[in-house]
């Protein structure tokens, strides 16, 4: 039975591995935007009411989306522990390095407008900007480490150094989310807000799109090319990268004819299609092994015992449903586009309570 | 870096940046829990007298309630992932049981808190009055939530129950989840956590309505806020300590060497009293004690003379049982910090008791010497949490999941100098986050209301943020 369960993965296993995999698309579909919205804040803003208007856009919802990862990190812990473990022991420094980004992040939101003096202010425009930009980034070639091996040896042991993290594919893989997070907050700005900022925000969204699909191919190519080499079965399913660029493809376009919601989810499906490329192609595997592939940690390894799986699996059939439905009804509520305060067109500013 | 370290053992490092971030998380925590409850009620009160005395004082508290939970938010992110960074055979372990708690209370708790707290900022206005009532209450219930979750995942760790380890992986393996969830070592610590965290956000309350009841502010409102953080604190007060001794009872037989410690009880004794301070050392030669007859017995065991096992014979028993090695905690700080935090509950009961008083006598208003105390009174909770989580955590060493790993086998495999990286780091962020964090609050909490119409009142501020 045991010895079953290491060769292959059980249906639970990879029901988990599908169900982890969703909590990060759900992570990177939603904060990709508010990363991108904050990479962007410097950029489509001309005073500090400008500012407000695009912090605002996500002031709501930047929270909830930021659950999605602590999900996806206990879900980890609990679903494949060795996982968890390796990983987070392993890229140590770089994790340290976006939690730290998104302590100063979080702060940002609330810390802000609770003082007038610009000093202050911007100090959390600063933050707002790197904490989103480092973990858009990060994120990116942490993900391409999955996929591309890192130095892991016997018993599921990191055996490398930072330096090992920070191969040009992974590099080139965190180019990618950069861009392409930047580019969803540019098109959810052209759909949340009004005035200059919407303008200014197709108008990034319009600049951005060619860029980032010549990055975003290259990669993509490049992890196909990988795929080979590594004997494995390919890019699977060879559909989902091609639907992910030819969205992208659309995506200036779109965005230059004012179709901003069609350009929203131009931007979502190339994301998702991103992700799950490099999940699925990640497939029987949770994390390669650039040391030989005897040492990769496979689901199976990985995986809890079936209890524990059912278990979750319960909790979760059971919960997700209201989860979804009172985070949608959010979106609702705060439907309306945020625009500047009718009182104030020039460069004053007023500091709520 | 790794030459600065060579002599500090990652084992160390890892335990001063857990215990570091932890205690840090924990300062905000419990006010997050107690202040989401009270301000829910304000905002009940306001709804239903449409008072608006209650209506300015659900947002001056509720502002203070934001600053202090997005600092809840960010510190509890950073505990979500260490385990892995640095307790990664730790994690490993325990994984199967540890983890879904940690999963579900994401899913059930750290969902509903955020996205409601989402609708409670931004909603004022915008939404119906009933939604915006509604938000907070959902948004307390969440914080409620979580504390179950995270502290049933704590409680496994003192008191394993629902496993079996297996023989091949050497994992800890769920096998009752129920037993995990109705753990008697949870039902006891969830009560006296939340007991505790009520009583914080009570006493936070009372402090700073003391305050400006002093200077004379907004009377109307304060007073009113005053009262309804007075009754809260006498009742959690109550609870706080009344499940505490139900938990010490509980502790005594689960984890005797605890209890043991927490009196610096050398030996087996029957009839043992409690010793209310020691000077001299805490190695069975005191100076001077001042030592209450029986208390111990009755604290540890709700009888008289009951036998209370001391550290040298629980000592040997542990040998026999676990093998060689030490199995004693710190005494020091196991005494001290388990007497700083009865005697911080003792004190704050006494406060709730003073101000119940004076407001039955119509004096509270007029007693600036009783105000005054009663502000400085807000350190006292903050200081009992964290030296109750310090007694907990401290007493049980040397093992990290009691009886089962010890937390010397618990680290990762790294080297020390990324440990002392994100030790140092944290702890130059945190410590930025604090001054940060008091200066603003302290700035907020002292301005007081402004006083509005009912238009006012109601009107949604065009930029929240
Ligand atoms: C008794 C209660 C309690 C205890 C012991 C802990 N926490 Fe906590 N935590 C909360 C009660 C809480 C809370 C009341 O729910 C917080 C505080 C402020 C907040 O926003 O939610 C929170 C926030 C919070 C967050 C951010 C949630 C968000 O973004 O909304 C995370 C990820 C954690 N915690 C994780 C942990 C972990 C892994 C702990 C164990 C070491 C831990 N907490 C101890
Ligand atoms: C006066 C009476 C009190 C008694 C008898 C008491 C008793 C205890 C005991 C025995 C424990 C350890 C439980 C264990 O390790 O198994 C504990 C832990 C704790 N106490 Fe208290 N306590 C008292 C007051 C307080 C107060 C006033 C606060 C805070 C405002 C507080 C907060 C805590 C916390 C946060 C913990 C750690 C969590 C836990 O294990 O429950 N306690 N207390
Ligand atoms: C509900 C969750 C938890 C809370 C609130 C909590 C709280 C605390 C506190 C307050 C301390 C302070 C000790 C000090 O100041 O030296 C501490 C120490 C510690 N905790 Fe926990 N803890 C929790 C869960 C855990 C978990 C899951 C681990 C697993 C690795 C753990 C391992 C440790 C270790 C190793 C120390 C250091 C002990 C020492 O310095 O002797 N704790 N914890």
């Amino acid at each position: 039975m045991l010895a079953i369960q290491q060769l292959s993965p059980s249906g639970l296993d990879q029901l988990w591995f599908y169900l982890i995999g969703v909590l990060w698309l759900g992570y990177f579909f939603l904060e990709g935007f508010d990363f991108g919205v904050g990479t962007l804040l410097p950029f489509v803003s001309r005073d500090d009411v400008d500012r407000r208007v695009v912090i605002n856009t996500i002031g709501p919802v930047w929270d909830g989306n930021e659950v999605w990862l602590l999900t996806a990190g206990g879900a980890t812990f609990a679903a494949f522990p060795q996982w968890y473990a390796t990983v987070f022991s392993g890229f140590y420094l770089a994790l340290f390095v976006i939690l730290a980004a998104l302590i100063f992040r979080g702060m940002a939101f609330e810390f802000r407008h609770r003082s007038d003096d610009p000093g202050w202010i911007r100090w959390w425009d600063r933050a707002l900007f790197w904490g989103s930009a480092l973990p858009a980034l990060l994120w990116g070639v942490a993900f391409a480490d999955f996929v591309h091996g890192v130095p892991i040896g016997a018993n599921y042991t990191w055996t490398g150094t930072f330096f090992d993290l920070v191969k040009p594919y992974a590099l080139l893989g965190g180019l990618s989310t950069l861009l392409l997070f930047t580019l969803h907050g540019a098109t959810y700005l052209g759909l949340k807000s009004d005035g200059d900022v919407r303008v200014r925000a197709q108008a990034m969204a319009t600049r951005l799109a060619p860029l980032t699909f010549i990055v975003v191919t290259a990669f993509l190519a490049w992890t196909y090319q990988t795929a080979h080499t590594n004997h494995r079965i390919g890019l699977v399913p060879p559909l989902l990268p091609i639907v992910g660029l030819l969205a992208l493809a659309a995506v200036g376009w779109l965005a230059r004819e004012l179709l901003e919601g069609w350009a929203f989810i131009a931007t979502a499906v190339v994301i998702v299609a991103f992700f799950s490329t490099l999940l699925l192609n990640l497939y029987p595997n949770v994390l390669v092994s650039s040391l030989g592939a005897n040492y990769n940690l496979t689901i199976a390894a990985a995986a809890s015992h079936r209890y524990t799986l059912e278990v979750m699996s319960w909790v979760a059939l059971a919960f997700t449903p209201f989860v979804l439905l009172y985070q949608s009804w959010t979106y609702w509520i705060f439907k309306k586009r945020v625009s500047r305060p009718s009182e104030t067109p020039a460069e004053s500013s007023t500091t709520s309570a | 870096m790794n030459s600065l370290v060579a002599g500090i053992s990652t084992l160390s490092l890892a335990r001063w940046q857990f215990a570091v971030t932890t205690v840090f998380h924990f300062l905000f925590v419990p006010l997050t829990i107690g202040l989401g409850l009270l301000v829910a009620v304000l905002q009940t009160a306001a709804y239903r007298t449409k008072d608006l005395a209650y209506d300015r004082m659900t947002k001056f508290f509720g502002k203070l309630f934001l600053v202090n939970f997005a600092i809840g938010v960010v510190t509890g992110i950073v505990q979500e992932f260490q385990f892995g960074m640095d307790w990664s055979r730790y994690s490993v372990f325990v994984g199967n049981i540890f983890g879904a708690p940690l999963a579900i209370e994401g899913l059930l708790a750290f969902f509903m808190e955020s996205t409601f707290l989402g609708i409670w900022i931004f909603g004022r206005g915008r939404v119906s009055q009933r939604v915006h009532l509604f938000s907070i209450w959902m948004a307390s219930l969440g914080t409620i939530l979580s504390a179950a979750f995270i502290v049933a995942a704590n409680s496994w760790m003192q008191h394993p129950v629902g496993y079996t380890i297996d023989p091949k992986t050497h994992q800890a393996v769920m096998t009752n989840f129920w037993a995990v969830m109705t753990n008697s070592t949870f039902i006891a610590a969830y009560g006296h956590v939340l007991a505790s965290a009520f009583l914080t956000g009570a006493v936070f309350m009372l402090a700073i309505a003391a305050w400006h009841l002093r200077k004379g502010h907004d009377l109307g409102g304060f007073a009113k806020a005053a009262r309804i953080a007075i009754v809260v604190t006498v009742l959690a007060a109550v609870a706080t300590m009344f499940l505490g001794d139900s938990q010490a009872k509980q502790m005594t037989k689960q984890q005797p060497m605890k209890m043991a410690a927490a009196e610096a009880l050398y030996n087996t004794t029957t009839g043992a009293s409690f010793s209310l301070l020691t000077i001299g050392d805490l190695s069975g030669n005191a100076v001077f004690q001042v030592r209450l007859p029986h208390l111990l017995s009755v604290l540890a065991t709700n009888s008289w003379n009951g036998k209370v096992e001391g550290i040298n014979q629980l000592q040997k028993q542990y040998e026999k049982q676990y093998g060689p090695g030490s199995y004693v905690p710190m005494i020091w700080l196991t005494y001290w910090s388990f007497r700083i935090m009865v005697g911080l509950g003792i004190l704050l009961f006494a406060l709730g008791g003073a101000a119940l008083w004076l407001v039955r006598k119509r004096r509270l208003e007029k007693s600036p010497r009783f105000l005054r105390f009663a502000t400085w009174m807000v350190l006292a909770p903050f200081l009992a949490n964290s030296f109750g989580w310090i007694f907990t955590e401290i007493g049980r060493q040397p093992w990290v999941v009691y009886g089962l790993l010890k937390t010397s086998n618990a680290t990762s495999p790294i080297s020390p100098g990324y440990v002392a990286t994100s030790l140092i780091g944290f702890t130059a962020i945190y410590t930025l986050l604090a001054i940060v964090e008091i200066g603003l609050m302290l700035r907020i909490a002292k301005v007081p209301p402004a006083i509005e119409t009912p238009e006012e009142a109601d009107r949604a501020p065009e930029l929240i943020y």
